[in-house]
């Protein structure tokens, strides 16, 4: 029980307190950039769900059992950034050979995921966090859902938008960044509240 | 036209300034502006990844196969990454804890990557040493900005020191989360009205200026929207 209550707690942490793009700033490029519609917002995060979660099951073992045993934990960033890399295009092969469907809903949004921080820097953080393998797994998986709440409430912003007049200076980039600021707000709303129900 | 060296430097500052005008890398841009200090520190070390980075791809731009060179690129900017992390620990702690995250993050900023695809594969070392330094000043210039009206408006002070005590009290949203993005968002703004709407180059965020844009079946055609 005390086990599921911790990974519950930090479930909802990385889903809602600590938001991946609202709060941690991790994955703004994506965020800001793929949101306009709504099934491209959906495609995007799913995409990024997976990535996370295999990222996280290769370089978790990887850390643990062959990096730090040999003292490179400095190498941490280059191998991540490799496995992730190289994740990311056999995933893409994979699915390109034997799931058409899936393919095709996630195939476009793949090349993009290398260098997106949220990626990485779930994977970094889940070691600095100083998390076991499962509690690892279940922060990325968090992470990544909070990144598709993020991206499907701000798609859903976003089309409202488009039927409104701007002041001209804010017409563009900085409207969508206000906006980004009043949904981050809203998520403030959140804080304390995984503590309210598990500890 | 051949731009001259002095053109290519003030270039990264003002003209083509990645932050402000380019529209890029936003995620660091946002996460370190708390503090003015912080920013410095960000853009400094941006600024060191860069040269390094361009000065190294500009010399193997011959060696590197055209297919495998995003991967590569990536690597030369992770060594320069570890480098620099260990000498910040070493030499600044308390900047190294401050970055936290966001210091091995430097990998995948996309202003670093877009500058070694754009700029360093194609012109000589000097030239792109030069567009590194500029680059990293306009991008450190434009954390000072951000940081600094963070920084006076959440926490009433500048680069620690406090400047507002007898004004008004601190408005601590805006070293949040949700300041970022506003005080971000005004900043653009605000050059387009002051420029009449010609500075900010990008008008949307889409492909233009993404790294993987090479990489992508769908640059160009509407982007990944």
């Amino acid at each position: 029980m005390e086990l599921f209550r911790n990974l519950m707690y930090i479930l909802v942490t990385s889903v809602l307190v600590e938001n991946v793009v609202l709060a941690k700033f991790l994955g703004c490029c994506p965020f800001l950039g793929v949101s306009k519609k709504l099934d491209s917002a959906v495609g995007m995060s799913s995409a990024v769900i997976f990535v996370m979660l295999m990222a996280t099951a290769v370089t978790w073992p990887i850390y643990t059992y062959l990096l730090a045993p040999n003292g490179l934990e400095y190498l941490q960033t280059i191998v991540f950034i490799l496995v992730i890399a190289a994740l990311v295009q056999m995933v893409e092969f994979i699915l390109k050979k034997y799931m058409k469907s899936l393919y095709k809903a996630l195939g476009v949004y793949l090349p993009l995921i290398t260098t997106n921080c949220a990626v990485l820097g779930c994977t970094l953080l889940n070691l600095e966090n100083h998390y076991n393998f499962l509690e690892s797994l279940v922060n990325a998986l968090g992470s990544g859902l909070g990144f598709m709440l993020a991206m499907v409430l701000f798609a859903g912003v976003r089309s409202k938008m488009e039927s409104v007049e701007f002041p001209k200076s804010f017409q563009g980039i900085p409207i969508t960044l206000v906006a980004a600021s009043i949904v981050s707000m809203s998520f403030m709303g959140f804080a304390s509240v995984a503590d309210g129900i598990f500890r | 036209m051949e731009k001259s060296n002095l053109q290519i430097l003030t270039n990264g500052i003002i003209k083509e300034n990645p932050v402000l005008v380019l529209v890029l890398g936003t995620c660091p841009t946002l996460a370190v502006t708390t503090m003015a200090k912080n920013a410095i520190g960000m853009g400094l070390a941006a600024t060191f990844v860069l040269l390094g980075s361009n000065i190294v791809i500009s010399l193997l731009k011959k060696v590197i196969p055209d297919k495998v060179r995003i991967p590569c690129y990536i690597v030369v900017i992770a060594g320069f990454v570890t480098l620099l992390s260990a000498l910040l620990q070493a030499y600044v702690p308390d900047v190294y804890s401050a970055l936290g995250i966001f210091l091995p993050l430097i990998v995948v900023n996309c202003i670093i990557l877009g500058r070694a695809e754009m700029f360093a594969s194609k012109n000589s070392v000097f030239k792109s040493a030069l567009d590194g330094i500029g680059m990293g000043i306009g991008f450190t210039f434009a954390l000072l900005i951000i940081g600094s009206i963070r920084e006076i408006l959440g926490s009433g002070t500048w680069f620690g020191l406090p400047i507002t005590v007898n004004l008004f009290s601190p408005i601590s949203i805006f070293v949040l989360a949700p300041g970022g993005f506003l005080v971000f968002g005004c900043v653009i703004a605000l050059l387009n009205k002051l420029s009449n709407g010609k500075a900010v180059k990008r008008k949307s965020f889409g492909c233009e200026s993404c790294p993987n844009a090479a990489g992508c079946a769908n640059a160009g055609k509407g982007g990944c929207e």
